[in-house]
């Protein structure tokens, strides 16, 4: 601090200053590109090692006796620890569809209806407490989630829902939807406020109703953040996996009833890859899994992305 | 001067020498993850009684113990199952010796039933069926009209293979069998679960009844207690073993009879787990 905003002195070389000053911003620049880098590198050697963990499934033979591509869609069980080990994603398939469809149906309404009611109905006032509460929930540790999805939650909804399990798809779903309900809030509300006020004021000086404004003008001008804030929440509830794991009961069973328990493929991953023998074929199953379950957010992302990009240009062009 | 600080570091080196040989060698133990809180207050207790000894525990399952016991890089191998015949050969031929067993404590595993829960009572048999699937509803066994919900622990934990040997002859759990992370959250699920059934050990049972276990159809039911898992006459127990590849000398006999001592025992008993005698 002291040397930059010292005044050059008669005489000073201000030839030598000036090139000390060039290579200071020189090695700023550098650290700086340095931090930008290593979350690239740090992604990339992440990326590499859950795929070189998962390469035994498809190149080799000793694995692939064990567990393969064939097995995982045709075994009908998910039973690893067997006499003959049993690795069918078919249960875990239908639980993991389970779970995320429910939260996704608990959350998307709640979330989008909610910032709705924040940008065009509230007051700034009640805005200024409502945004912060509900904010608040993505601050919740997704472990207390499962927690309260455990113990309070499963014990609410089983005398409503009459379920034969106390713990099943639909609790967790719930649980899990309390977890989502702020990411689809959030940039629903952002969108929903980048939707220029001339909209709703020509809106409305054409005789709409503020009902009629919001769900007719806004909400559609807004559609493609409002998809981006859905596929965010969606890629949440895929990879999201304390709270199914506490609040699931994990059953492998296949099911398409809601009411029953549900197992997906987050918290299997995270229940048995603490024990698995390192370079085992089940050890090498569950990176597999792995890698499916990081190209499947992976691509929710990028159309999240693109539904952004999207929203931004619609804006731009109106 | 030189000379003198040449002097001073000679004498600081013979000086740590004849510290750590004085120490001795630290005592590895690696095994059974049921067994780390005990190995753990064992040593802790120990390395008060005898300064300078060491003693380092770390988990990972018996199967990995056993592994580290046949690598030699560990002194004792914790394991909460008997070593099976293949990995005493793989011993025999590093070490030309079938390993020493020394049984260590005795665990007992409760079978959890909900407070309100009629059933009292359940031979292996029924157990075992159970589990497997093949018996669902509570009336089967003597309760009233209602699907038994089956809980349990993840395939990763010692405790599901213990049940699975033991109670299912190595057969694999119904599918319908909800897995908890951990013994605590079982017997909460079975708590709020009036046709909830679990398995765990045998300390944990707050909230929940333990269901007496009789081992076949003409032999009595048996509560899990001190007493009954101790005399044997419970019939859901296990040796907790100690593994050495030849027989204890030195250091680390003094610290396996002293796990055995009364001492140590009473330890064991401390933690949740029953003595040996």
């Amino acid at each position: 601090m002291t040397t930059g905003s010292r005044p050059l002195r008669p005489g000073h070389d201000a030839a030598a200053f000036r090139r000390h000053q060039i290579l200071r911003e020189n090695v700023i620049a550098w650290i700086l590109r340095g931090c930008a880098f290593s979350a690239v590198a740090g992604l990339l050697l992440i990326v590499l090692f859950v795929f070189k963990e998962a390469w035994p499934i498809l190149g080799d033979r000793v694995t692939q006796q064990e567990a393969n591509l064939a097995g995982f869609f045709s075994q009908p069980l998910w039973q690893p620890v067997s006499e003959t080990p049993k690795y069918g994603f078919t249960p875990l398939f239908a639980g993991t569809i389970k779970v995320v469809l429910v939260s996704m149906l608990f959350a998307v309404p709640i979330g989008v209806l909610a910032a709705l009611f924040a940008t065009e109905f509230a007051s700034p006032r009640l805005r200024e407490i409502l945004k912060p509460c509900i904010e608040l929930l993505a601050g919740i540790p997704s472990v207390v989630l499962g927690f309260f999805g455990l113990m309070v939650l499963a014990s609410w909804l089983q005398p409503i829902t009459h379920a034969p399990v106390r713990l099943n798809a639909f609790n967790a779903g719930i649980a899990l939807g309390l977890g989502i309900i702020p990411t689809v809030f959030t940039v629903c509300e952002d969108a929903l406020r980048a939707v220029p006020k001339s909209f709703r004021e020509a809106s409305l000086a054409l005789g709409a109703t503020p009902w009629q404004t919001a769900w007719n003008v806004a909400l559609p001008a807004a559609s493609a953040g409002v998809g981006a804030g859905v596929l965010l929440g969606l890629a949440r509830a895929v990879g999201e996996t304390m709270i199914v794991l506490m609040a699931s009961g994990n059953a492998a069973i296949t099911s398409g009833d809601v009411f029953d328990s549900a197992r997906t493929f987050s918290a299997t991953i995270a229940a048995e890859l603490a024990e698995v023998v390192v370079g085992s074929p089940h050890y090498a199953t569950l990176f597999f899994l792995g890698a499916l379950l990081f190209l499947l957010t992976f691509f929710i992302n990028v159309a999240a992305g693109a539904f952004v990009d999207r929203l931004r240009r619609k804006l731009a062009g109106a | 001067m030189k000379n003198l600080s040449i002097r001073l570091i000679l004498i600081a080196v013979v000086a740590l020498f004849i510290g750590v040989a004085h120490a001795g060698r630290p005592i590895t133990i690696k095994g059974s993850d049921t067994m780390v809180i005990l190995g753990q207050r064992w040593a802790e207790q120990y390395m008060n009684e005898t300064p300078g000894q060491i003693i380092q525990v770390t988990g990972g399952g018996s199967g990995t113990g056993i592994a580290a016991l046949i690598n030699g890089t560990t002194d004792i191998c914790a394991a909460s199952r008997p070593m099976k015949p293949d990995e005493k050969l793989k011993l025999r031929d590093r070490f030309q010796t079938m390993g020493v067993e020394i049984p260590v404590a005795k665990d007992g595993l409760s079978v959890y039933l909900g407070e309100a829960n009629v059933v009292k009572k359940l031979s292996l048999e029924q157990l075992k069926n159970i589990y497997l699937g093949t018996l669902t509803n509570w009336k089967q066994v003597g309760g009233k009209d209602a699907t038994i919900v089956l809980y349990g622990r993840e395939n990763s934990s010692g405790t599901y293979g213990f049940f699975k040997d033991n109670v299912l002859g190595g057969r694999d759990f119904s599918p319908r069998v909800q897995t908890l992370p951990g013994t605590a959250a079982v017997v909460n699920a079975v708590s709020k679960d009036p046709n909830g059934i679990g398995y765990g050990g045998a300390a944990y049972a707050k909230g929940v009844k333990d269901c007496a276990i009789a081992k076949d159809d003409k032999s009595p039911a048996i509560l899990p207690t001190a007493v009954t898992v101790h005399d044997g006459t419970y019939p859901l127990w296990r040796y907790l073993f100690f593994y050495t590849r030849k027989k204890p000398a030195g250091d680390i006999k003094r610290f396996v009879d002293w796990t055995l001592s009364a001492k140590g025992q009473e330890l064991a008993t401390k933690v949740g787990y029953f003595p040996l005698k």
